[in-house]
């Protein structure tokens, strides 16, 4: 599988919620339409959040991984 | 997803200080804009000589709550006043205090920490916050 690099980045790990939400969002408003955010975070609830996150704001969520406790989530502005 | 969400701060402890600007972050990244009443002991954690004072924590919290309390603000996370910062930053944020408890309080809006945006009463509170829902903290 191929990863996608983020046109921005954004290192969460540990910062608990809602910052890894907060920080992402943040983000994504100074990207374009059609850009990505690459996030790493450590917070177990940022599975779910991010799923939540993307499904409410219809930002996509392009790629999910995890990696020894760090999670990467990849984020598509609409 | 439109409507805002409104809260009311009467609480003045750290934790639920906390708890308040965390939902409040969490709505504003959902682009869900949201309101901020601040009355009684809230109101007078948000004045320029308490913001960045210590207001301890609610009675149930105990010595092993602020144990833990003080574990994760050693970790770094945020004091609730910076979580309120950077919601502001992100979304549409609007903190306002309750002019009876700025009476009660003996309060000028010029001893308020910027993070309030002005002063109001019930009613202009209850025009904004529309079809929203209200949750008291």
């Amino acid at each position: 599988m191929s990863m996608v690099i983020g046109d921005a980045k954004v290192d969460a790990r540990g910062l608990n919620c809602p910052m890894p939400i907060v920080k992402t969002a943040q983000a994504v408003k100074a990207l374009a339409s059609g850009q990505t955010v690459e996030v790493l975070a450590t917070d177990p609830g940022s599975v779910k959040d991010f799923a939540a996150w993307s499904k409410s704001t219809g930002n996509e969520l392009v790629e999910q991984s995890v990696d020894g406790g760090v999670y990467r989530f990849v984020m598509r502005k609409k | 997803m439109d409507e805002p969400l409104n809260l009311v701060l009467f609480s003045g402890t750290d934790d639920k200080l906390q708890a308040a600007a965390i939902l409040t972050a969490g709505a504003a990244a959902l682009g869900k804009p949201v309101n901020l009443f601040l009355q009684y002991w809230a109101l007078d954690a948000f004045t320029k000589a308490k913001i960045e004072r210590d207001h301890g924590l609610a009675p149930e919290a105990g010595a092993e709550g602020r144990a833990a309390v003080d574990a994760l603000a050693k970790e770094g996370q945020a004091p609730w006043a910076e979580t309120l910062r950077q919601a502001k930053e992100l979304g549409e944020v609007d903190i306002q205090a309750c002019s009876l408890s700025m009476d009660i309080l003996k309060l000028e809006e010029t001893d308020l920490d910027p993070l309030v945006d002005g002063v109001e009463g019930v009613t202009a509170f209850y025009l904004n916050a529309g079809e929203g829902q209200i949750v008291f903290i």
